[in-house]
């Protein structure tokens, strides 16, 4: 059960993002690998809980699932996998462990609203929003 | 409170561990230390594996090893036994180890007093999958006593690793374990994965991987590519 550190990198990482470009982040969008060993429903609980107490509390995590592709050899091409547990070729049955995609874990997008147009002051800047 | 809108950024949220990874494995790398991890479930064998190594190793080479466990120090101390140098990180209630550790626990060591330098992660077939650690081989153990469909259970942690290698073979007719049956599964899920079985107990097996390890360290030295990077 390492969601719940996973959890804590996401909100850190947006945390600085919202600093540095002086927004409110109301959304994250993540892609996650089916080879990435983190399971979503556990992240998605472990999410509300890291955010608590933080700039993004309030927001929500939205997941994209992203599956696993290999690349035949004997296809040459790149292939979707039809189970985790079998890493071959859907089409001809040939075994391939030159995984293309599945193993993601990356913040691709943020939701944001822009803070007061009047904020002049760092101080303003972090001011803890209150979640709508 | 006004519309929200979309700003894309790319950013992989493991990325502080990879940084420190990667940072690791230059480090070993200008040494030319061989560093090989250790995952599995609790109880597979990974310490009696890891002492059995270490002990035939060491009149031949410089070992050492790094533990990782929740709470106990009792692996590090069946591995001083060994006679190498054994450090344990207790990860508290973490169930895996991050490089961060990694790099706090060599502290004060000099790399390039060592040939190979072992890492045994916390017994945990799921979350140590997501963290590279700067190894140049990752291996993955299953003792015959755990049944043939392990690798089916876990695929993430089989393509994470680089080698499996089955424990506790001298079990193998007790428990009715049937080899063909978990290469095939191994295969399955890691097309191509080299496979080793041995018993740490009688030592059956324990020389051809001992021999493998060293044809890679001579690898590492005689070549300027990395050996064998493991991208989790």
């Amino acid at each position: 059960m390492h969601e719940l550190s996973i959890a804590m990198s996401i909100v850190e990482l947006a945390e600085e993002e919202a600093e540095r470009r002086g927004v409110q982040i109301t959304a994250v969008h993540l892609k996650l690998g089916a080879l990435s060993g983190v399971v979503k429903d556990a992240l998605l609980s472990c999410y509300e809980m890291a955010c608590e107490g933080t700039v993004l509390q309030g927001s929500r995590l939205l997941i994209e699932d992203i599956p696993i592709v290999i690349y035949c050899p004997a296809c040459r091409a790149e292939r979707p996998l039809s189970s985790i547990q079998l890493f071959c070729c859907p089409d001809c049955g040939t075994p391939s462990s030159e995984i293309k995609q599945g193993k993601e874990l990356e913040v691709v997008a943020l939701e944001v609203v822009s803070e007061t147009a009047s904020e002049n002051t760092a101080s303003e800047n972090h001011e803890c929003p209150n979640p709508a | 409170m006004p519309e929200p809108r979309l700003i894309e950024v790319r950013k992989n949220v493991l990325k502080q561990n990879d940084v420190i990874a990667r940072t690791l494995r230059e480090r070993f790398r200008a040494a030319g230390v061989f560093v090989v991890s250790l995952v599995s479930s609790p109880g597979s064998g990974k310490t009696a594996f890891l002492e059995k190594t270490l002990t035939q190793l060491r009149p031949n080479y410089r070992v050492a090893a790094l533990v990782g466990d929740l709470a106990t120090e009792n692996d590090a101390v069946r591995l001083a036994r060994s006679q190498a140098p054994v450090k344990q990180i207790t990860t508290g209630t973490l169930c895996h180890l991050e490089a961060a550790m990694v790099e706090t626990a060599l502290a004060g060591w000099n790399l390039h007093e060592l040939d190979f330098l072992f890492i045994e992660n916390v017994g945990n077939l799921v979350c140590p999958s997501s963290y590279d650690l700067g190894e140049d081989l990752r291996l993955v153990l299953i003792s015959v006593t755990e049944g043939e469909d392990k690798p089916l259970k876990y695929p993430t942690i089989f393509n994470s690793a680089d080698i499996a290698i089955v424990t506790k073979t001298d079990l193998s007719a007790a428990v009715e374990f049937s080899w063909d049956t978990a290469y095939a599964n191994i295969q399955a899920v890691r097309p191509g994965m080299q496979v080793f079985q041995l018993s740490s107990k009688t030592g059956e097996g324990v020389d051809e991987f001992l021999k493998f390890l060293s044809t890679r360290l001579d690898e590492l030295r005689h070549s300027k590519q990395p050996a064998c990077a493991s991208t989790p």
